[in-house]
């Protein structure tokens, strides 16, 4: 594909022709996505975070339900941080993790409902995006504040 | 020989709608239990450990729980094995970060399976 596409961008004088290809990871920030993308590539993006933050997500699992005590030394990560890791890094890190699992949630939503229904136009596409962008974001913003004791 | 329609010739290993699939299956069952722990959670009466580790004391729900576990890493798996073969084009690169995925995610597993069936 890409050397049929440099033939024809060679015999037409030699003008520099627009090549499409995969976005990469590093291009991201260069290119200007409409709101599916942008849920697209973030539903990537806190799927990855998740999974690097799994052992995480799994300690927290042990230390409420082992015991008694461990469940104190869970509650006291938010306070007194765990180690030499501060407890407002361990609030930022669960708040990072509250808004990846509500974006990953909410977008997976729109993907089953999207192949259910077929409800595939460019309209819906777009409208969708939004609501999945806005509604993810005011749900952590909703939850944040109480993970930062704010009510 | 035909490209495309049902008589196409199919080539590759042939994963790919059963790990679409499965990636659909398994993220319906991990929405429905975040409905099923979330209905707990919202129960009356006082936040604190006796009431998180009661939801988790019924048979029931130890059997849910670990079904998510289950889902999770397959899950996972099917998406972060997606991401390398997207943008890692180097076949030996693509291994270790697959071999590291596996690693990661059985050692996750195993270890939330733990502390569930230990409960």
């Amino acid at each position: 594909m890409t050397d049929a596409s440099n033939n024809i961008a060679s015999t037409s004088n030699n003008k520099k022709r627009p090549v499409y290809r995969n976005i990469h990871v590093t291009e991201i920030i260069s290119y200007r996505l409409p709101p599916a993308g942008i849920v697209s590539i973030l539903h990537r993006i806190s799927g990855v975070l998740m999974f690097l933050l799994l052992p995480f997500i799994v300690w927290m699992f042990d230390t409420s339900l082992s015991s008694e005590i461990s469940y104190d030394e869970f509650t006291n990560a938010f306070v007194a941080g765990i180690g030499f890791v501060p407890a407002w890094f361990v609030k930022l890190t669960v708040l990072g993790l509250i808004w990846a699992y509500l974006h990953h949630f909410i977008a997976g939503v729109r993907h089953l409902w999207m192949d259910a229904t077929h409800s595939v136009s460019k309209e819906q596409g777009h409208n969708s995006a939004v609501i999945t962008l806005g509604l993810s974001v005011l749900l952590t913003l909703v939850l944040g504040a109480k993970l930062f004791g704010l009510y | 020989m035909s490209t495309f329609g049902s008589k196409r010739i199919v080539v590759g290993a042939h994963y790919g709608l059963r790990d679409w699939l499965a990636q659909r299956v398994t993220a319906v069952l991990m929405a429905l239990f975040t409905v099923a722990l979330l209905v707990q959670f919202l129960m009356p009466g006082p936040l604190g450990y006796e009431h998180w580790a009661a939801i988790f004391s019924s048979r029931w729900m130890k059997a849910l729980t670990f079904v998510l576990i289950i889902s999770l890493a397959y899950h996972a798996w099917v998406g972060v094995r997606d991401i390398w073969m997207d943008y890692v084009k180097s076949v030996a690169l693509r291994l270790a970060l697959q071999v590291f995925t596996l690693v990661w995610l059985v050692a996750c597993a195993g270890w939330a399976i733990q502390v569930l069936w230990r409960l």
